[in-house]
């Protein structure tokens, strides 16, 4: 029972490493903050998320269990409140969207 | 009724956090958690909590779905060689129908969270959220999938 959880939380751990690989690789390559924002905010949360739940089936301890699910909520909570204040402030500081851009509302609206 | 339950889920958060589950534990979460409360009372409304808790769990359920489908959707973009042609970014105005601020919050977070979408701005007189799509070729199907999924379930929750 301990052996297939502990292959599962390792299963859980490695899913997690590579959706958080996927969202710095994509802050590398994607053009400007906003597009690079929709990485960290989505990749990056199931990525840290997965590692909690890893956690939680790992440890076989209700109040560690509990504390790791509760550290997952408080990330689907903050991630897209930082990412949409990143957005926003940068919008507000001037920091144009990418050429590529062809429609902007945000714009047209101002 | 409703300020009793949130001191009691914060209470009880509190306990799961420090994680212990003693008595004067869940004393000390929920008096600071009525603390907390007292700071932000004026900006409280007060939906009809309790009666709305399968409707808030199906809401959370939708959420998680989404986000799993995102991450692999924008996981799959990034690693694409030939990203560049799969992008093609845009600013959209969404009109909202959903009016509290409770639910325009829910709703930014709901859509910064979902594929290929990010709040980022509300209008000053909270009739449009602007939300920056990663590749959004049809502006229109974008608007009416926010607004008969997300903005339509939490009208249910909040109605």
């Amino acid at each position: 029972m301990t052996d297939i959880l502990a292959y599962l939380a390792g299963a859980l751990l490695i899913v997690g490493a590579f959706f958080s690989l996927a969202a710095a690789i994509g802050i590398l390559r994607l053009p400007d903050l906003y597009t690079r924002m929709h990485a960290a905010s989505k990749a990056g949360t199931l990525g840290s998320g997965l590692a909690f739940v890893a956690i939680a089936v790992f440890a076989l301890d209700g109040s560690v269990a509990l504390r790791a699910l509760a550290g997952f909520v408080f990330f689907l909570l903050t991630a897209p409140i930082s990412a949409h204040l990143l957005a926003k402030a940068a919008y507000a500081a001037g920091y144009r969207p990418t050429e590529m851009m062809k429609v902007n509302d945000l714009e047209k609206d101002k | 009724m409703t300020f009793l339950a949130i001191a009691v889920l914060l209470a009880v958060t509190w306990a799961a956090i420090t994680g212990t589950f003693s008595l004067g534990n869940l004393l000390l979460g929920g008096a600071i958690g009525v603390a907390a409360l007292w700071v932000i009372r004026l900006q409280i409304t007060r939906p009809k909590f309790l009666s709305k808790v399968p409707k808030i769990i199906g809401l959370a359920l939708l959420f998680l779905y989404e986000l799993v489908l995102s991450s692999i959707k924008v996981m799959a973009l990034v690693l694409s060689p030939n990203m560049k042609k799969s992008l093609e970014p845009a600013i959209i105005a969404f009109p909202l129908r959903v009016k509290s601020d409770m639910e325009i919050t829910l709703l930014a977070n709901l859509i910064t969270l979902t594929p290929g979408t990010l709040s980022v701005d509300v209008a000053e007189d909270r009739s449009v959220l602007y939300v920056h799509a990663i590749s959004a070729p049809d502006k229109r199907g974008l608007i009416k999938d926010i607004s008969t999924g997300f903005e339509a379930k939490i009208m249910e929750v909040f109605e």
